[in-house]
C-alpha cells in the first residue's frame, strides 16, 4: 500500500485527484477492474476491447472474402449460423453490404481509434510523462465507458431484423437519408449514428485528457523537447481528434435531421421506388464535406500514434538514439497541419471544381515530403544499429516496409487526373489498407509486445510472435498487392460478385488467392490472441524492472506497479529519452543527472 | 503545502485546461456547421429570411446572465454566499428563459410558414433549427452543470470553498453566451 501514500504526498504540485483519493483506497472488485480511475487498467480496458472488435471486424472481412474468392459455392454451414442472411448457403447481398461497412466502422473507429489511441495513449502518457495518473482520471473512465456504450449500441445493430448500416462505412446520404432506400438504411443507420456520436463524446473526453496530461503534468526536467516521440504523437493525435470529430458530429446531427425531421439539407430532386421526394434543395456533397473533414485526420489519428510507438520500440531495439529527433517532431506536426487541408482529395469525382482540385492536389502531395522523412529517419535509425529482433522490432520494420509500400500509392492517388480512373476501385482499397489498416496494425503490434510486460509483469511468446510477423507480413503483401492491378485494370470496389463481369472475370482466381491469404491471416491474428490471453497468465514472468535496457521513465516503475506507478517520489528527468550508445555506455536512462564532461543531445 | 500553493497559482488548473480544450472542439463543430450553412446559400432554393424579434430579446437574457454569473463568481470569492446564490439561482433562471424564448422562436418560424421541418421544409429555415437547437442543448448541458453544482453544495458536509467548479461553469456560460451572439449575429448578416 506504499504506492498510494505516496499518491497523497505526491511531489507532482498538483495531484487534482487528490482531494477525492482518500475514497477509493479499499479497492474492490468493481472499482480496480471494472470502474477503474487507473489509468492502466483503463489501457488495458481498452486494449482488449479493441482485440474483441478487431476479431469481429476480422472475421467480418473473411465472409465478404469468403464471398468474392469464391462466388459460386453453397456453404449451409453459414446458413446454419446466419439464417436468411445466407440463404442457401450464400452470402445474401444485402449482408454482404452490411459486412463490409460494419468491416471498415469497426476497423477504422472501433479498433483502430479507440483500441490503438486509447490503449497506448493511457498506458504511456502517465508513465512517460512521469505523472502519477491522467489530469482527470475521471473523465478518462467516462471516456472509455462511452466506448462501450457505443460498442454495444453497434453491436446490437448486428442483431436487428433489417441488419446493420450497410451503405458503407462513410455513409453517404441520400442512401443513408431515406430509410426506404434500402435495409441498412432503416434502424441499423440510426444505431450507427447513435453508436458513433457515444463514440464522438468517448474521443473527445479522452482527447482532452491526453493533452492537457502531457502539457500541464509533466515531471521535473521533463521539458517538450525531452519528451518520447511516443508521447508527442499522441499529442498531435489527440489535438487532430478535438478539432476533427466535432466536424463528423455536425455532419450527423443534420443527417439525423434529414432522416426523422423531414429537412432537405442532403437531398434534392430524389426519385425513390417510382415516387418523386418532396426534399428539395439540398445537397449530398455537403455531407461529403463535412464526413471528410473529419474523415481525412482520421487516417492521421490512426497511424500518427503508431509513428510514435514505433520511433520508441526502434531506437531502443537498434541500441541507437532516433535520427532526427527534432525533424521527427516536426514532419507530425506538418502532417497534423496538412491533415486538415486535404479533405478534397476523397472528392476529386464529386464534380469539384478542378481549379480547386489542384490546390487539393499540390497540398495533398506536400504530405509526401514529412512522410519520407520520417520514413528516412526511421531507415537511418535501423543503419548500423545493433539490432535485437524482437518480435516487436519485426513489426516496426514491417510497419516500415508497409508504410513506403502504401505511401507509394498515395501520391498516385493524390493526383485527381490518376484519381478520375482510379477512384473507387482496388486500387484505392490496396493503398489505404496497405497504409493505415496493415501498417497501424503493424505499429500496435510492436507496441503491444514491446510494453506487454509493463502491462502484465509477463512476457508474451517469442516463437508465437515470430509466427505471427511472418504470416502477417507475407500475407498482407499477397492480399493487398494484387489488388493495385485489378485496381489499374478498373475494377471497382463494393461489388458482390465480378464473376459475371467480361472486363474483370479473369480475377476470380486472383480474388481466390488473396481470400485464401487473408483467411490465413486472420487465423494467425487468433493466434496472437491466444498468445496474449495465455501470456496475461502463463507467459514467462520479468523479473528486471527494465528488461529492454530502455530509457523512459516507465521502466523505472516497480515491475507491477499499483495506483499511482511510483511508490516513492516521481524521478526527475535530465536529459532525452534516446541516449543508447552513448560516450560507450549501451544505455543511460532520462533519470540519470548529465555528467561534467558529456554532451546534450 | 507553502511551494505547492506557488506552484500550483503559476500552471493552470488542468481542469480548466481541459474546458478550454473542450471549447475548441465546440468552436470546431459550429464552424463545420456554419460553414455548411454558408455554402448552402450560394446554392439554389435558398430562402432568405427575417429573424423574430424574440431571438433578440433571447440574446439580452443571455447577455445579462453573463452579468449575473460574473456577480455570483465574484460574491463566491467574497465568501458572500447569499449573495452568490441569490444570482447563480438567477442565472439559472435566465438560462430556462433563454431556452423557451429560443423554442418559442422556433414556433414563430413555423407560424410565419417557413417550415423548418416536414414536407415543404427549406434547408435555410431547418439550419436555424439545427443550428440553434444544438446551441439550446449546449445552454441545457450548462443548466444540468450548474444543478451539479448547486446539488453538491448541500450533499457536503463540510463546506467547500473551491472555487474551480464555479470558475468553470462561468467560463462556459460566457462561452455559450459568446456563441448565441455569434449565431445571432450571422443568423442576422447572413440570411
Amino acid at each position: 500500500m506504499s504506492n498510494e501514500i505516496a499518491v497523497q504526498h505526491g511531489v507532482i504540485p498538483h495531484e487534482v485527484h487528490e482531494h477525492h483519493d482518500g475514497h477509493h483506497h479499499h479497492e474492490t472488485f468493481i472499482t480496480k477492474y471494472v470502474f477503474s480511475q487507473d489509468h492502466k487498467m483503463i489501457a488495458k480496458q481498452f486494449l482488449i476491447t479493441g482485440i474483441i472488435w478487431a476479431i469481429v471486424g476480422g472475421l467480418m472481412s473473411v465472409l465478404f472474402r469468403i464471398q468474392l474468392g469464391y462466388p459460386d459455392a453453397t456453404l449451409p454451414w453459414l446458413e446454419d449460423i446466419f439464417g436468411h442472411w445466407a440463404k442457401d448457403g450464400k452470402i445474401q447481398p444485402e449482408f454482404y453490404y452490411a459486412l463490409g461497412t460494419m468491416h471498415g466502422t469497426i476497423l477504422v473507429f472501433f479498433v483502430l481509434t479507440a483500441g490503438l489511441s486509447g490503449t497506448f495513449a493511457n498506458l504511456l502518457i502517465p508513465y512517460q510523462v512521469g505523472a502519477r495518473d491522467m489530469a482527470s482520471p475521471f473523465m478518462n473512465m467516462l471516456s472509455y465507458w462511452f466506448f462501450v456504450l457505443a460498442s454495444i449500441i453497434i453491436m446490437a445493430s448486428l442483431f436487428v431484423q433489417t441488419g446493420p448500416a450497410s451503405g458503407g462505412w462513410t455513409v453517404y446520404p441520400p442512401l443513408s437519408a431515406l430509410g426506404d432506400a434500402s435495409q441498412g438504411s432503416k434502424i441499423g443507420m440510426d444505431l450507427w449514428l447513435i453508436s458513433m456520436a457515444m463514440f464522438v463524446v468517448s474521443q473527445l473526453l479522452g482527447g482532452l485528457n491526453y493533452v492537457s496530461t502531457i502539457l500541464n503534468m509533466r515531471t521535473k526536467g521533463m521539458t517538450m523537447t525531452r519528451l518520447p516521440l511516443t508521447i508527442w504523437a499522441i499529442l498531435f493525435t489527440a489535438i487532430l481528434g478535438i478539432l476533427s470529430f466535432p466536424v463528423l458530429f455536425s455532419g450527423f446531427i443534420l443527417l439525423l435531421f434529414d432522416r426523422h425531421l423531414g429537412t432537405s439539407f442532403y437531398l434534392s430532386d430524389i426519385v425513390l421506388g417510382g415516387n418523386i421526394l418532396p426534399n428539395e434543395g439540398g445537397s449530398p456533397i455537403l455531407y461529403q464535406h463535412l464526413f471528410w473533414f473529419l474523415g481525412h485526420p482520421e487516417v492521421y489519428i490512426i497511424i500518427l500514434p503508431t509513428m510514435g510507438l514505433v520511433s520508441e520500440v526502434m531506437s531502443i531495439n537498434a541500441r541507437k538514439p532516433i535520427f532526427g529527433y527534432m525533424a521527427m517532431i516536426a514532419s507530425m506536426f506538418a502532417i497534423a497541419l496538412l491533415a486538415f487541408l486535404v479533405w478534397a482529395h476523397h472528392m476529386f469525382v464529386t464534380g469539384l471544381n478542378p481549379f480547386l482540385g489542384s490546390v487539393f492536389v499540390l497540398l495533398t502531395l506536400l504530405i509526401a515530403v514529412p512522410s519520407a522523412i520520417k520514413v528516412f529517419n526511421w531507415i537511418t535509425t535501423l543503419w548500423r544499429g545493433n539490432i535485437r529482433f524482437t518480435p516487436g522490432m519485426l513489426f516496426c520494420v514491417g510497419f516500415v516496409s508497409m508504410f513506403i509500400s502504401g505511401g507509394l500509392t498515395g501520391i498516385f492517388l493524390g493526383n485527381s487526373t490518376l484519381d478520375l480512373h482510379l477512384h473507387d476501385t482496388y486500387f484505392v482499397i490496396a493503398h489505404f489498407h496497405i497504409v493505415m489498416g496493415v501498417s497501424a496494425f503493424m505499429g500496435m503490434f510492436a507496441g503491444i509486445y514491446h510494453w506487454f510486460p509493463k502491462m502484465y509483469g509477463r512476457y508474451m511468446n517469442n516463437t508465437m510472435g515470430y509466427i505471427h510477423f511472418w504470416v502477417t507480413m507475407v500475407c498482407a503483401y499477397v492480399i493487398f498487392w494484387p489488388m493495385h492491378y485489378e485496381g489499374f485494370a478498373g475494377m471497382p470496389r463494393r461489388y458482390y460478385d465480378y464473376s459475371g463481369w467480361e472486363s474483370f472475370k479473369h480475377f476470380v482466381e486472383l480474388n481466390r488467392v488473396i481470400s485464401f491469404a487473408a483467411i490465413l491471416s486472420f487465423l494467425v491474428q487468433l493466434m496472437f490472441v491466444f498468445n496474449f490471453f495465455y501470456s496475461i497468465f502463463k507467459g514467462r514472468k520479468v523479473t528486471t524492472q527494465n528488461p529492454w535496457g530502455a530509457n523512459t521513465l516507465e521502466w523505472t516503475t516497480p515491475i507491477r506497479p499499483g495506483h499511482g506507478n511510483w511508490p516513492g517520489e516521481i524521478p526527475e528527468v535530465h536529459r532525452w529519452a534516446y541516449d543508447y550508445g552513448k560516450d560507450g555506455k549501451d544505455f543511460i536512462p532520462q533519470t540519470e543527472p548529465v555528467g561534467k564532461d558529456e554532451s546534450t543531445h | 503545502m507553502g511551494d505547492v500553493m506557488t506552484v500550483e497559482q503559476k500552471k493552470i488548473h488542468p481542469y480548466k485546461f481541459n474546458l478550454w480544450l473542450g471549447l475548441a472542439g465546440i468552436i470546431m463543430m459550429f464552424a463545420g456547421l456554419t460553414s455548411a450553412y454558408i455554402v448552402k446559400r450560394s446554392q439554389p432554393g435558398w430562402e432568405s429570411f427575417t429573424l423574430p424579434r424574440i431571438f433578440l430579446y433571447s440574446t439580452i437574457v443571455m447577455l445579462v446572465s453573463s452579468v449575473t454569473i460574473q456577480v455570483a463568481l465574484k460574491a463566491f470569492r467574497e465568501r458572500e454566499m447569499a449573495r452568490y446564490r441569490l444570482f447563480f439561482g438567477i442565472t439559472a433562471i435566465l438560462g430556462i428563459v433563454f431556452m423557451i424564448m429560443q423554442i418559442n422562436g422556433f414556433y414563430q418560424f413555423q407560424a410565419n410558414g417557413m417550415k423548418m421541418i416536414g414536407i415543404g421544409s427549406n434547408p435555410a429555415y431547418s439550419f436555424i433549427l439545427a443550428i440553434a437547437g444544438v446551441h439550446v442543448l449546449h445552454v441545457l448541458g450548462g443548466l444540468i452543470a450548474m444543478l451539479v453544482i448547486v446539488s453538491r453544495v448541500y450533499g457536503k458536509k463540510k463546506r467547500n470553498y473551491d472555487s474551480v467548479p464555479i470558475e468553470i461553469m462561468t467560463t462556459y456560460w460566457h462561452f455559450v453566451d459568446l456563441l448565441w451572439v455569434y449565431l445571432f449575429v450571422f443568423f442576422s448578416l447572413l440570411h
